[in-house]
Formats: C-alpha cells, structure tokens, sequence
C-alpha cells in the first residue's frame, strides 16, 4: 500500500524529497551507525590532527625520558633566565631550571589529572543520567534538580573554593583535591548528555521488545540503552578531558591546584608571567604546550561528534 | 506570561538556595577546624579565632550557620577580611572598573560573533565559513590563562601596541586588551551558536515566504532571520557571564585591574578565606539573579513562550 | 505600481518552457524538473498534480524565483510571463514581480509564518516595502485583507502572532498576504494538505471565491485528486520533473491518456467498488540522481513495450486539441 500512501494520504513536504537520499541500502552494502561515523572520521583532517597531538602528549605523560635526558629539578639560581645551551633548547627559567625539561614532565600531571578527574565525572555522571533517563518520575525530577543546581553555581568560583578546602595542608602537592575538585564538579553535562539519550532510546521499539521478552531493568541498560546512548557520552568526556586539563592550569595559576615544588604549565606560566618581559621563553613554552594539548583533546571530541551527527554540520 | 514569570520564579528560589547552599557547604563542610582553613598558613589570634566564630556562627548548627550566612549576603554585610577591611567595601571600590571591563568584552565579542557569525551561515561551507569553524575551535580551547600572559607578552611587551598592565583607574583604552582577551573566552561559542542558528532559520519555511513577499535579501536577513536566531544568542549571556567572571580573575591579575577578580586572586594566594568566601559569594548571587534576568528576557522575545 | 518594461497585455499571462531545475548536491545532481511546460490563462485554475519529489513544488520555486541557490540551479527553459522572460530579469526588477504579480502561499503555513512577528506586521510590511506605506496606513490595509478573508474580528485579531490562530485561519492569513497587492497569478502549494477535510472544503470556497473577484490565474499544486476534481479548470500530471500529461479537467477524469495518469485514477478507493481489490501502482517514484532511460514511468507501466524503455523520452504527443500527453501507446490508454 506504499504507493497509495505516497499519493494521497500522508504526503511528506516536498522539501523533503528534493535532497536527494543516498540511496546506500540497495547499492553498498548496509552499514552500521558506527561503520558510517568510522568512514568519516578517516575523511577528517582535523580528527588525524587530534589524534597525533593527542599521541604525543601522552608519550611525553608516560616516558618524559623518550624527549629529554635532563631533570626538571636540575636548577641553578646561577643559571637564571640564561638562554638555550645544549639540551636545553628553551632556556633556563627564573630559579634556574630547564624550561625544556619541565614543560615536557609537565605533561604527566595534567593528563593524570585530566583523566582521574573526568573518570571519576564520567561514572557519576552515567550513574545519575542513566537512574534519572531510565527511573524517571520522581527519582528523575529530584536528579534534574540537582544538575540544575550544580549547573546554577559558577563552574571556577566552586572550583576555587572546593580545592582550597580539599588541600589545606601546606605540604600536599594539590594533586588529589585537584582531581576531586574537578571530578565532583563537572559530571553535570555527561549526566545531562546520558539522560537524554536514555530517554530518547528507551521509547524506541528494540527496547519495548527487549521489556515484552522479559528482561529486567539492569539488563535492559546495559544490554540495550547502554550502547546506543554511548557515543554522545564519550563526545562529552573527550571535550570534558581538554577542558579539565585547562581549569587544572587555571586553578595551579591561581594558586589552588598543584602546589609547592608539583610540575605543572598553569604553575610555571603563573611564574613566567611577572617576568615576561625579562625572559619570554618560560612563559611562552609551558602555554604553547598547554594551549595544544587542551585544543587536541576537543578538536578529538568535536570530530567525532561531527562524524556521528552529520546533521550538524 | 505570568504564568512562566510565576513558574521560573519558583524554581528560581530553588535554584538560588540549593546553589547558594552547596557553595556554603564547599567552603565549611567537613573542616576539622574551619577557622584554620579560612585563615590558612597563618597562625591566628585568640581574638581572630574568637571574631571568626562569631562572624560564621561556628558554635551553631549548620543550617542555621546557612541562614546566618545568607541573611548576611542579603543584607549586604559580607564580613571582614583579614587583613580587617570590609569586605562590602572593598567589592564597592572593585566592582565598577570590573564591570566597565566585562561590558566592553561582552560588547566587543557580541558584535564581532553576531556579524562573523551571520556571513558564515550565509555562505555556509565557503572559505570564510571553515576559516571560521578551525578559528573558533582552537579560540574554544584555550584556556584564559594561556591566552591572557601571551596576548600580554605579544601585544602590550613586544608589539607595544597596547600598555601591558593597567594599574588604578585605568583608562578605556588600557582596559582594550584586557578586554580582548576576556572576550574571547565568550567569544567563540557565541558565533557558534549564531552561525548555527542563523543556518537553521534560513532553511525555515518564513524565509521562503519572506523571499516570495518580494522583500530584499538584506530585509529578510536583518529583520526575518537575524531576529529568530537571536533567541538562542540572548540565553548565552547567562553563561557568559559565569565566563567572564572566571575569566577577569586571571585578566585582571595579569594586567594588574585592581578589579573584582584582582581582589579574589589576591584573596586566594594570601590565603584570606573570609574574602574569599565573600567575594565568592556575591559572585555567585550575582551570576544567579543575571541568569533570572536572562529566563525572563527570553520570554519577552520569544512569543511563543510569552503566551504559554 | 511600478512599470515592467516589456509587458505585452496580449501575451499569455503566464508560460512556462521547458523549464530545467537541477540539484547539485554532494550525492551527486538531482534532475527534480526535466522540462516542464504549462500556460495559464486569466481567472483559470491550473492544477499540478502529482507524487511527492516529482518535482512540482521545485517548479512553483523556480517561477517565484525563490529556489535556494546552491544548490537549485535552473539550467533551461523559460518563465514568460505576458511575454517578458522572468528567468532573465535582474534580481531588482524580479523582486517587484513578486507579490506584485505573482504570489504564492504555502503548505504549512504555521511554519510559512514568522513565529515572532504579529501576522499585522507580516501582512502590513508587503505594503511598506512594495507600495511604501506608512505603518498607520499599513496596519489598517492589513485589518482590511484579513476582513476580506473572513478572520472574524480581523482588528483584534490583527496584533495577534501566528501561533495563536488555528491551522485554518493561518492559512486564510497566508492567503490575505499573497493577495495583498492583487497579483494576476496567485501559486497555491499544497494550501489544504495540512488541514482537517471541513477546513479544507473551506479554504478552497474562500480561493475559488476570491479567484473569481480578481480574475485571477490559479496553479493549485497538489497530490490530491479529490481536490482537484472540484476546483481546476485544467490538470498537468507530472512525473519525474515532467508534465506527462496535460487536458482539460474532464478529459482526465473521463479518458486519461497516460498509464500514470490512468494509474493514480484506480488507485483511489471509491465506495462503488467496495470489496474489490484496490488497484495500486507498482514500484516507488525514482530517485531523482537516477531517472530511467526512456519513459521515466516505464519500469512501472503495464502498458511499457521496449521503445519505452529506451531514449528518447517519448514526446509530448497531442492527443487531442490543448490536450498532450508524453506515453508512445497513448492510443491503447485511451481505448481502455
């Protein structure tokens, strides 16, 4: 009866039709959502980009020695703001040390925080969005209320706050009430992301089947809505990463993040910043490096949201 | 539309306690002794130890330390900081050259992200358009604490097209490229959102109709288009807001703005918890009554909702 | 009103000539119209039937010159309208052809309207951009159109926005806007699809009605035939981005010449055949990146014999006086 329906009763707008659908089913053979994302992610330069950048930071994070022999820690008062001279193609920084050396072994404590943090974001997160898009009702109106909540505060002013609080014994690097600080604060758009996407695919028909068989809830999340509300929530965590390792830099600069003798960029640039104009190198490198590995991992994020959302581009 | 007042109003007061109530709890809870960690490294007073209690009603329950504390806020008394000045006083002298700071950035980002944003939804796919999309991406990701000593090295040391740091009651001028940076922390994401939105509302079937009206193309832009796409531009200013906040607490302390975020930062590395706290919370009042503001002012451009 | 230099008041009020619309898309370019051709002549109801994708919206576009470009592309043909060639008129001059002359109203009009502009303000601006009017003047020009559509309380009504009228008096407002400058040839797309049946009895009334005020040209696009039976003068049948078939409206219900036209005809249930197995057509519309060699219709034509099934398309034989049809068989339709 397709045809009668075509003509008469339940025409779409002719709008539609006129872009031409890429009639894939008849001629290639049928590819999943995943397949077709896989192929335009290999298109994207942008994503080859991410991901080189992405390699590279995590190198420098787990072998520092792969890209230099010299020892952060090394420092000298009499090698003040001296400029490049042998392995330290960067410069010396205002105590002396190799600006090189440090902005490589800065990478380890970013990206551990980066990750820590937003493991820790992402669990909660998929707890929360994934009880309040399944639960619903009550349960998810408490929830809701709650992430508007967190989502009413201003994200650094809490961060500030909460990571002072975390760390108040002067002798701790930071690098545990970092973590938390960021961990307990952004799990908000991952919970939000899952929510949604819980309550969009519970209402499809695969689910109501998989209901009608007689699986129980657990099994339905992990089995059924799981899967096909995954993509959005790893979108959100590669960004969430990058911007995690960004308010790290920002709450080291601003004295609430890594302490003391931690390597960190946010803590060599806040400083190099004084300085800048005696000596621009210790300054210019940490930022240069923090400034690519926070672009890497969104650029990463933002590629692969594109090629499984290709509507919006 | 009173019925939306009405409703946003009351989970407005929700939003306002529960937010109000988690940042209290961030900066008291779970303290073995909170008036150590509101004076920090520093050893304190008999007398400190004594006004502190008494300022944060530490001998109470905490929610009635909640409800002094918030009683204070309303009220504008927001205590003293350590170094014993009042802290109601210090946000007074700070705020205007903050405010005149924030208003420029958001300015300049809005008209620049608004014009770039409606040329690259026009021209969708073009040179200008995937030009934008890469500048905006990497803009999105730097962090303001990479772009702020950078665009201060670059252009206020080496260039010397700007002066590199302000000091007290600075000019306009002074205050550009503090300005410039802060606005490209909003920057990006608002021609994001324009650029996105302005290509939907191209494609919408009143364009069609404006276009078959025989109106210009300019008209159907300026005053078909750009009018629908600006709804979701306006509900930006609520999170920029927050943004720039964070934002001037690193510009203002790279270019040396005795400013809101000047005093904060200072606040946080001399470790004055009382300052801390009060600037923070006011901060937070403030970010929450804009965002009310911004909730009602959709209403009134977005009719549809108007007569919910 | 502004002169169009060129009109010719004996000319044909509209033509269309082989008329070509291309979509150049990522996926490769679509033929959406492969010589389309039509005429209309005053107080006449012209109706463009046919399938969804088959190209007849895209040629109401082109006409009103308002395709999206990229990625429409008219590639041939010509829109004469009372002799002068719109498709060659500087963009100036076929903007004041536009509601002027020539207006058009669309399916859905909820989304044909601006949602945050008051329908005052929507009807008033054609005033004040085309005739220069003030906002007072404006204002009161639209309170008396949405009078003449019968919105009741047209002046209450007036500052009121789209989405607080129901689907029918949306539409008599889209209406009151195509005919606020009293063009000679006023473009119905699909005007009634989104509507109730008893609205859309009304609202064709109120075209028909106002069509015959005017003397105005009416191109009634739409898929549906019951509608068309009433109202059109005469019928193009297009399929594929072509008129296949074109006759008064009473030769087509009577006698149609071509199997798709023959086709749609059975394919509507009617109560005096109850019980009897409906008669569908085969297949699905092609795809416009990849149009059959040959007749377009022939994979689905039971009447298709093989020069059907290789180029040239058939040409538009005349059956009759003003009457084509594009089948080789039209002959062996015709006799059925």
């Amino acid at each position: 009866m397709s045809d009668l329906n075509s003509v008469t009763a339940a025409e779409a707008p002719d709008q539609m039709s006129m872009q031409p659908r890429p009639r894939r089913g008849k001629q290639d053979k049928p590819r999943s959502l995943a397949g077709d994302a896989w192929n335009d992610l290999r298109k994207s330069k942008i994503f080859w980009v991410a991901i080189v950048l992405v390699v590279v930071v995590l190198l420098m994070a787990a072998w520092p020695t792969l890209f230099t022999s010299a020892d952060p820690r090394d420092c000298a008062l009499s090698r003040k703001f001296a400029g490049p001279s042998g392995g330290a193609i960067f410069g010396y920084d205002f105590q002396g040390c190799d600006v090189y050396a440090k902005t490589i072994y800065g990478a380890r404590n970013s990206i551990i925080v980066g990750m820590v943090s937003t493991a820790i974001a992402g669990v909660i997160g998929m707890v929360v969005g994934l009880s309040a898009g399944f639960f619903g009702g009550s349960v998810d109106a408490v929830l809701s209320r709650f992430i508007d909540i967190m989502l009413a505060i201003p994200f650094l002013l809490a961060g500030i706050v909460l990571s002072s609080r975390l760390s108040a014994d002067p002798n701790d690097d930071g690098l545990i009430a970092v973590i938390l600080t960021l961990g307990l604060l952004t799990w908000t758009t991952g919970a939000r992301v899952m929510r949604s996407a819980v309550i969009s695919s519970k209402n499809q028909d695969y689910v109501a089947a998989g209901r009608m068989l007689g699986a129980g809830p657990g099994r339905l999340m992990l089995r059924h809505i799981l899967p096909n509300s995954i993509a959005a929530f790893i979108v959100v965590l590669t960004i969430l990463l990058g911007v995690n390792i960004g308010v790290e830099a920002t709450l080291s600069f601003l004295g609430v993040g890594l302490k003391g003798d931690a390597i960190s960029w946010g803590i060599a640039i806040s400083e190099a910043t004084g300085t800048a104009r005696v000596a621009a190198a210790p300054l210019v490198w940490p930022a240069t490096f923090l400034g690519l590995t926070v672009l890497a991992f969104i650029m990463l994020g933002d590629a692969i949201r594109d090629a499984f959302d290709p509507k919006l581009r | 539309m009173f019925r939306y007042i009405v409703r946003r109003l009351l989970q407005m007061v929700l939003t306002f306690f529960g937010a109000t109530f988690v940042v209290f709890a961030l900066m008291f809870a779970n303290q073995d002794d909170p008036l150590q960690a509101l004076a920090g490294e520093r050893p304190i007073t008999e007398s400190q130890r004594q006004a502190l209690t008494e300022r944060y009603h530490l001998d109470e329950p905490f929610i009635a330390q909640y409800w002094h504390y918030m009683k204070g806020m309303l009220t504008g008394d927001f205590g003293q900081s350590l170094t014993g000045r009042q802290i109601g006083d210090m946000l007074e002298a700070a705020w205007p050259v903050t405010f005149r700071l924030a208003l420029l950035a958001a300015v300049i980002a809005a008209v620049i992200a608004i014009v770039a944003g409606v040329a690259s939804a026009i021209r969708r796919g073009g040179t200008f358009d995937n030009v934008t999309l890469v500048f905006t991406l990497i803009l999105l990701s730097m962090p303001i604490v990479v772009i702020a000593p950078l665009a201060q090295l670059l252009f206020g040391i080496q260039l010397g097209w700007f002066p590199p740091t302000s000091g007290a009651d600075p000019s306009m001028w002074a205050l550009l490229l503090p300005a410039l940076v802060l606005a490209s922390s909003v920057f990006a994401t608002q021609l994001r959102v324009t650029r996105t939105s302005v290509a939907e509302n191209l494609r919408a079937d009143y364009v069609r109709t404006a276009k078959a009206k025989g109106l210009a193309f300019r008209r159907v832009i300026s005053v078909h288009v750009l009018r629908n796409s600006l709804i979701p531009v306006i509900t930006l200013i609520g999170v920029d807001l927050g943004n720039l906040m964070a934002g001037a607490i690193v510009t203002e302390g790279v270019f040396n703005i005795p400013g809101v975020g000047f005093n904060l930062a200072r606040g946080i590395r001399t470790e004055d918890g009382p300052l801390v706290v009060g600037f923070v919370s006011a901060l937070v009042i403030i970010f929450l009554i804009v965002n009310l503001l911004v909730d009602l002012l959709y209403a009134a451009l977005d009719p549809r909702i108007r007569y919910e | 009103m502004d002169v169009l230099p060129g009109v010719d008041p004996r000319a044909p009020l509209l033509e269309v000539t082989d008329l070509h619309v291309e979509f150049r898309t990522q996926y490769g370019v679509a033929k959406a119209v492969n010589g389309a051709n039509f005429w209309l002549s005053p107080g006449e109801t012209l109706a463009i039937l046919g399938e969804s994708g088959c190209g007849k919206s895209v040629t109401a576009q082109a006409i009103m010159g308002i395709l999206d470009s990229p990625p429409g592309f008219i590639t041939k043909g010509e829109v004469r309208y009372r002799g002068i060639d719109l498709l060659t008129l500087p963009e100036e001059q076929r903007r004041k052809v536009r509601a002027n002359r020539i207006a058009m109203i669309f399916q859905d009009a909820l989304s044909a309207l601006n949602p945050v502009y008051t329908v005052g303000f929507q009807l008033a601006e054609v005033f004040r951009i085309h005739r220069g009017m003030s906002r007072g003047d404006a204002k009161k020009k639209a309170v008396e159109l949405l009078d003449q559509v019968k919105i009741p309380a047209a002046k209450a009504r007036v500052s009121d926005y789209p989405h607080q009228f129901s689907g029918g008096m949306r539409q008599r407002v889209m209406i009151a806007m195509a005919l606020a400058l009293d063009p000679e040839v006023l473009i119905a797309d699909e005007p009634t699809t989104a509507l109730d049946v008893t609205v859309q009895a009304q609202i064709m009334g109120l075209l028909a009605e106002l069509q015959q005020q005017r003397n105005m040209g009416l191109i009634l696009i739409t898929h549906d035939m019951g509608v068309v039976a009433d109202v059109a003068d005469r019928i193009s049948v297009m399929y594929a981005g072509k008129v296949v078939e074109e006759a008064a409206v009473y030769d087509i219900y009577s006698r149609p010449a071509h199997p798709y036209t023959r086709a749609l005809l059975e394919s509507i249930p009617r109560l005096d055949m109850k019980g009897q197995q409906l008669n569908v057509i085969r297949g699905l519309p092609p795809a416009l990146t990849d149009v059959p060699r040959g007749c377009a219709f022939n994979p689905r034509c039971r009447y298709a014999k093989d020069p059907c099934r290789q180029d040239p398309a058939p040409p538009a034989y005349a059956v009759a006086p003003h009457r084509t049809a594009r089948c080789h068989f039209f002959r062996e339709v015709l006799g059925d």
